[in-house]
């Protein structure tokens, strides 16, 4: 019983290290300037304000830079979801000679760092002309996001039986209306899953999306590029702005992270 | 039949161009930038510089100090909070969504975040100052103070990374059959014995995973840092950012993100080889 006891509070003091600090910067952001700049600072929200962050929205580039970063997002969504899908389904539905070096491949790719991609891409997509072109940056996402998607989709339609495929084709449906029928309307949960985490890891990617872009910023490469010559109150309402959208979107994927995070042990 | 042979390759060959053109090429591209002059002919000159750099040692050494001090932190953290979820009974799910919430939180995000905290009036000093350690807000984050900027980047990144580890421990631990704990109880293995002679060793192969995974994103580590210190406590990837927007020098910044990759590597095949070593003495 003791140990039960103790199990929960050491639970409960993680669940606060999360929380407090986003709690933290959530009540920075709705405070008033002098809040923000207060000292010694309380615990609890000393005065509501929308100030902070309507100060956030008024910044010239802000808006811009958010625009930037949901065509990119979206653009990676889409990508990953195509590229990867068809990859998913092919492992999962037949076996091949390769099967295994390309699941190897999928693997190399997600422990890659990010800093020697980046840099090349950004001298060639100079030449290429898509340099500082939301396009250019949706591509490095997509390199980013692809292994995971390829993995989710496998293990999603691993989970629908052959079966019902094949008793598709019986009652004369090819391979592509099968497929339309009666494994998509079931792995579409699962797709959206894939596509949110797709875009929740564009949202966040900050490295790739500074070096590439110049004036065409995302969010957060606007963020950090005007880290150090901008007011506090702007920091902050930027941080939080950024958190809020992962945590919806963590909220709604919660089911698959398993998948998206554990399948490499299978 | 013979004509679904070709199938699975015509449905994988999009993404294995795509990463072709992604992964391999720029590869390529970062090795030759790094080692060509601007005229293209073979030279050493950007590593040369690179190492002459005032910058390089610092952020050699921070880079690695960060890596070293974060990675077992946050392993030895999610370890113990995959199994502190078996022994929860109520709530599991709350506490299973609470703890990967930081999946979700980028890193230039964290780093704010934790700036709030850290800075000069933020609620670090402020609890200092109410618990009567200090009068004045003290300035941590100052190129005077390195240690504390380090302190600051390690919170943040364990507040913000761990529970990657722990997604990936806790769904290996799911594949080990219960079966073998309760064959061990039964021989009379105390808790502790069973977590260090059949759980952990079953758990090799994700802790592998975990490991491997942290670290190269730890030897990359750049908007926490960026974001509580400035260049004021340097890092590799930081360095690579800043030769390549600021100086405007890709050869060098190419020649840093060489560096992070090998460092990745012989991490990478240090972890395999020293793993497979234990998993070996464990059979």
């Amino acid at each position: 019983m003791n140990l039960r006891l103790l199990y929960m509070f050491l639970a409960i003091v993680l669940v606060l290290w999360v929380l407090i600090p986003i709690f933290l910067i959530t009540t920075l952001a709705f405070s008033d300037r002098p809040s923000v700049f207060a000292w010694p600072k309380g615990l609890l929200p000393q005065q509501f304000s929308l100030e902070t962050i309507s100060f956030f929205f008024g910044v010239e580039g802000v808006w811009k830079a958010i625009r930037n970063s949901l065509t990119v997002a979206a653009m990676t969504l889409v990508f990953s979801v195509l590229l990867g899908a068809p990859a998913g389904y092919a492992l999962a539905r037949y076996r091949f000679a390769g099967a295994d070096s390309y699941r190897l491949l999928i693997l190399m790719t997600r422990a890659f760092p990010l800093a020697i991609l980046a840099i090349p891409l950004a001298v060639q997509f100079i030449n290429m002309g898509i340099y500082d072109t939301a396009f250019g940056v949706a591509l490095v996402h997509t390199a980013l996001a692809l292994p995971f998607a390829v993995l989710v989709t496998s293990s999603l339609f691993l989970g629908i039986p052959k079966e019902l495929e094949e008793a598709a084709w019986t009652l004369g449906c090819n391979r592509i209306q099968a497929f339309a029928r009666v494994v998509l309307p079931l792995a579409i949960p699962g797709l959206a899953a894939t596509a949110i985490f797709a875009f929740v890891i564009s949202w966040n990617e900050v490295f790739a999306a500074t070096l590439l872009t110049l004036r065409e910023r995302t969010l957060p490469a606007f963020l950090l590029t005007s880290l150090n010559d901008s007011p506090l109150p702007f920091r902050f309402a930027g941080g939080f702005f950024l958190i809020v959208p992962a945590l919806i979107f963590i909220f709604i994927i919660r089911r698959y992270l398993f998948t998206l995070w554990g399948i490499a042990n299978r | 039949m013979r004509s679904e042979r070709y199938i699975p390759y015509v449905l994988i060959l999009p993404s294995v161009l795509f990463l072709l053109f992604l992964f391999a090429w720029p590869l390529v591209e970062a090795l030759l930038l790094s080692v060509r002059g601007s005229g293209g002919q073979w030279t050493l000159e950007n590593f040369q510089r690179m190492a002459a750099d005032l910058y390089f040692q610092d952020a050699l050494k921070y880079t690695l100090l960060l890596t070293v001090v974060i990675v077992p932190l946050q392993v030895v953290m999610a370890l113990g909070m995959a199994m502190l979820l078996g022994g929860i009974s109520k709530g599991r799910d709350l506490f299973l969504y609470v703890w990967t919430i930081p999946l979700g939180i980028s890193d230039l995000a964290a780093g704010i975040v934790w700036l709030s905290i850290f800075t000069e009036r933020g609620y670090l000093n402020s609890f200092l100052q109410g618990i009567g350690v200090i009068q004045q807000p003290q300035l941590w984050l100052s190129y005077e103070t390195p240690m504390m900027i380090f302190v600051a980047v390690v919170a943040a990144e364990v507040w913000r990374a761990t529970a990657i580890v722990f997604v990936i421990l806790v769904a290996g631990l799911q594949l080990i059959p219960k079966e073998y704990s309760e064959a061990a109880e039964v021989f009379g293995a105390t808790p502790w014995q069973r977590f260090w002679k059949v759980t952990l060793p079953l758990l090799m192969p994700s802790l592998q995973v975990a490991l491997i995974l942290r670290t190269i994103l730890a030897l990359e580590v750049f908007a926490v840092v960026v974001a509580l210190g400035g260049r004021n406590l340097p890092v590799l990837a930081g360095e690579a950012y800043y030769w390549y927007n600021a100086y405007q020098n890709p050869g060098v910044a190419a020649a840093y993100s060489v560096i992070i990759l090998g460092i990745s590597v012989v991490a990478t095949l240090l972890y395999l080889r020293l793993m497979r070593s234990k998993q070996d003495g464990a059979a």
